[in-house]
């Protein structure tokens, strides 16, 4: 008699299509998931108690490190729950500028993505277009603060410099090629036939159950629930544009992927309108020289690139935070993973994982 | 936002009478509500005034006692609730919520691994950023490490 029997496996902690040092245990029927377990925390820093030790300027250039493919947004959110704390108002031309450059972020983040997920199902041409063109996004972040990664860019009370005068000229630039670049992406990985039939069907996250595991950002709005922070709850002044939250309703990796691109020229148009709306002005509000935010606490969410990012700040009146918190929106998403991975292929999990979009400084901060 | 809480706050006293009051803070936005009381209202809060999502677990520690923070939000509006629950210093226990909230799943595991709180019930409750044989919990104030 023939008998089967269920095996685990590992997947990482070093393995490619973890993005970074994630484990997880598989339970496999033959080459079916019956199961997988989390292991989560190997590159867990304590940034929550290290902040405690810190003043709330110095902890900036901690929330690079978390999301570091998307740093900027990670920036604004901790320096707005900050402001917020403070009733702090930032000047004009400081929030463009944030605009811009949060928008240039999601834009890199969403490239990368794009540019992995072909490479996890071994489409290794559509990675380098994506790669081709995020490098010009790089480049342009590099001429603002000259960091390519962790910029630390945002203050407390605006920015620390203005855009450099060869910034505009190659955001134009960019701005114009964009539709084409979009244009190259949908025809060369959307459009893929193989990509396609790999993923769509695959994974399908519910919309109920998506809203019970708190998985919010484009893995939400994938499922049918049209909530994006930026629209329902404008924060600096993103109610000032015009754009489409996208909507899409399988819930499918096919969907979590596409949705994406269709976010990145979201945010192209937000910043064609922000360069044309920005005034001249000052960059920085006036201040205190040390910063003591008030007895209290602020919570604040920003529509990061992974989803809903929230810093939560405990004040004890001095100049260290008393608590910080960081809700990652990657660390959420994170758990649903073994809930729609049930019942896959292995090779299916990769893209399961691929299409949830974590990182992994995010995860285990 | 404060009437949206007090008018939530007026709707489960009818049911749960004083174990839930409103939390003076500067956010307007807070309730406090006993843990024996914990998991109903949290099913309340889902339901009856639709928060669907769960956007913060933690816990903070104040010299006197702990407070474990929830907020639930709205996916289609700008509701929201922070439900604050109080802990007394030396055994800081309270009820999980992984029944009405999948999400707190991880998010309780993280707060009783980094901050040392208790949730009760949870299905697994065991260290999910620090390593299995770490002592203590790091996000305590008198942790030294």
């Amino acid at each position: 008699m023939i008998k089967t029997q269920e095996i685990s496996i590992n997947m990482g902690p070093q393995h490619p299509s973890t993005h970074g040092v994630f484990r997880c245990v598989l339970q496999l029927d033959g080459e079916t998931v019956t199961n997988i377990t989390n292991h989560t925390g190997y590159l867990h820093r304590g940034t929550e108690k290290l902040a405690e030790a810190r003043t709330y300027t110095q902890v900036i250039p901690y929330t690079d490190r978390l999301d570091y493919i998307g740093a900027m947004l990670n920036n604004t959110g901790y320096v707005q729950t900050v402001e917020k704390l403070m009733g702090l108002e930032i000047p004009e031309r400081a929030e463009y500028i944030r605009i811009i450059l949060q928008e240039l972020s999601r834009i890199a983040n969403h490239m990368l993505f794009v540019g992995c997920y072909a490479l996890d199902m071994a489409g290794f041409t559509g990675w380098m277009y994506t790669f081709r063109d995020r490098e010009r996004v790089l480049d342009m972040l590099e001429m603002v603060c000259g960091s390519r990664m962790t910029f630390s860019f945002m203050r407390i009370g605006g920015v620390p410099e203005d855009l450099p005068e060869e910034f505009f000229p190659a955001l134009r630039s960019f701005l114009d090629d964009f539709p084409k670049m979009i244009e190259e992406y949908n025809g060369l990985i959307t459009g893929n036939e193989i990509l396609q039939a790999r993923s769509k069907g695959i994974g399908v996250l519910s919309k109920e159950m998506a809203l019970a595991y708190g998985v919010t950002g484009p893995n939400l709005r994938a499922s049918g629930v049209n909530y994006d922070v930026r629209k329902a709850e404008p924060y600096g002044i993103y109610d000032r544009f015009e754009f489409d939250v996208p909507v899409l309703e399988n819930g499918d990796c096919f969907d979590r992927y596409y949705i994406r691109v269709l976010e990145m020229e979201q945010s192209a148009r937000i910043i064609r309108q922000a360069l044309e709306q920005i005034p001249e002005g000052p960059i920085m509000a006036k201040v205190p020289k040390v910063i003591k935010p008030p007895v209290g606490e602020a919570y604040h969410l920003v529509e990061g690139t992974k989803g809903l990012l929230g810093y939560y700040i405990v004040s004890d009146g001095s100049t260290k935070p008393y608590r910080l918190h960081i809700h990652s929106p990657s660390f959420v998403n994170l758990g649903v993973f073994p809930e729609i991975s049930k019942g896959h292929n292995i090779q299916d999990t990769v893209l399961i994982l691929a299409s949830i979009d974590i990182v992994l400084g995010e995860v285990d901060r | 936002m404060a009437d949206f809480r007090d008018k939530v706050v007026e709707e489960l006293q009818k049911k749960f009478a004083d174990k839930v009051e409103a939390f003076e803070d500067n956010t307007n936005e807070s309730i406090l509500v006993q843990p024996v009381a914990l998991v109903d209202v949290m099913k309340e809060l889902r339901d009856k005034f639709e928060l669907p999502l769960l956007m913060l677990l933690t816990g903070v520690e104040y010299p006197e006692e702990f407070l474990a923070v929830y907020q639930v939000t709205s996916a289609s509006n700008t509701n929201r609730v922070n439900v604050k629950v109080k802990l007394p210093k030396h055994k800081p226990e309270v009820p999980s919520i992984v029944s009405v909230y999948p999400a707190a799943n991880v998010q309780e595991r993280e707060t009783w691994d980094l901050m040392g709180i208790t949730y009760k019930g949870h299905p697994n409750l065991v260290r999910i950023l620090c390593p299995d044989d770490f002592e203590g919990h790091p996000l305590r104030k008198d942790f030294k490490g």
